[in-house]
């Protein structure tokens, strides 16, 4: 047999194993996900997380975020619009998981921030300042505190609040539900419950704006 | 093959060396599926492995078109280095090198392996498979190629 051909085939054939393996890889994913968010329709209505928007709301976004999360970071002010420009339909939801090594602490501070009823003012500062307390993805709380004082917190009133055990129950909450949805990575979103087909900004905004046809 | 008769055995050097190849590329394809599918991020050492696997794909087709047993040392050379960083790192995630000899740093561990088959196939133990398969197979070529 021509040897050309031979090789020309095999290329073909592997590339082929490969994409038809991503599909349906891909699929299966979802479908497992979509799974896992239809029985454990509970995580996406957890009273404890902080929600911005609406209360009646029927279209909620449930986000997963690191505060160290560059991505998260750039999705933020796209979120925050999508709450604004579909006024009192569409609410977000954070849930915490802090995958960044030094994020844990943060994400505890973050936390403890709602205690002083500055907690959407402490994502935003926390956010919009990662290059100064995040580091070749490692995050340091020591050098979160001087964002944390400028963006109006009490840091001893925090540092005291970080301990408070409501503080770590919020926080294993939130890892509990990312383990029962399978999320291992951020930001990831669910749109009343349905996870992004594939992750994007179009993606989100699509699902978002579905839903709300659908429920309005 | 018909202004000069090839070397004896380069028949078999040929094929040798192309199962070679689509070992490199099944293993390439399958490390890109574990980090861009699966979203599995590497590790330093999967990275070094990399890069002594990855060449492959492109290296050993130009020695088979047209053949030329030199490609011979220049696999050998990469699959020899690629098949210890392997082998290091399948003593690591079995616990006979200590952890604290491991270079990982940033999060990723390459000890911690996500993905295991059968309770025993860890991605290092099938590169380590892949390189030791493919020395394998290059030094059989040699041997048919000489003379």
């Amino acid at each position: 047999m021509n040897r050309t051909f031979v090789f020309v085939a095999t290329a073909a054939a592997l590339v082929v194993a490969f994409v038809v393996g991503a599909i349906l890889y891909r699929s299966a994913r979802l479908e497992q996900q979509g799974a896992a968010a239809g029985a454990n329709a509970e995580v996406f209505s957890r009273a404890h997380a902080p929600t911005l928007g609406s209360p009646q709301a029927k279209v909620v976004v449930v986000e997963f975020l690191d505060p160290a999360c560059g991505t998260c970071a750039q999705f933020y002010p796209h979120v925050k619009a999508l709450v604004r420009d579909n006024e009192g339909r569409v609410r977000v939801v954070i849930r915490h998981i802090p995958l960044h090594p030094g994020a844990g602490d943060v994400a505890r501070a973050l936390e403890a921030s709602r205690k002083q009823g500055r907690y959407w003012q402490t994502l935003e500062a926390l956010l919009s300042s990662q290059d100064r307390w995040v580091e070749n993805h490692v995050a340091s709380i020591e050098r979160a505190w001087p964002v944390l004082a400028e963006s109006g917190l009490n840091v001893d009133q925090l540092k005291a609040d970080m301990n408070d055990p409501e503080v770590a129950r919020n926080l294993q909450a939130d890892a509990a539900d990312a383990k029962a949805l399978n999320v291992t990575m951020t930001p990831e979103y669910f749109v009343n419950g349905r996870p992004l087909p594939s992750f994007g900004l179009e993606q989100l905004r699509a699902l978002v704006a579905q839903a709300v046809r659908d429920a309005y | 093959m018909n202004a000069r008769p090839p070397p004896a055995g380069a028949d078999a050097a040929w094929t040798l060396i192309f199962a070679c190849w689509v070992i490199a590329t099944a293993s390439t394809l399958g490390a890109l599926f574990f980090s861009e599918i699966m979203n599995l991020p590497p590790c330093v050492l999967c990275w070094y492995q990399r890069i002594f696997m990855m060449p492959l794909v492109v290296i050993l087709p130009l020695g088979l078109f047209p053949f030329d047993r030199g490609v011979l040392r220049y696999g050998l050379a990469l699959t020899a280095i690629g098949g210890l960083i392997a082998l290091y790192h399948v003593l690591l995630v079995h616990g006979v090198v200590p952890e604290s000899l491991q270079p990982c740093r940033q999060g990723v561990s390459c000890k911690d392996q996500p993905f295991v088959v059968a309770g025993f196939v860890t991605i290092p133990l099938l590169s380590f498979a892949a390189f030791t398969l493919m020395g394998a197979l290059l030094l059989a070529a040699r041997r048919r190629s000489h003379r």
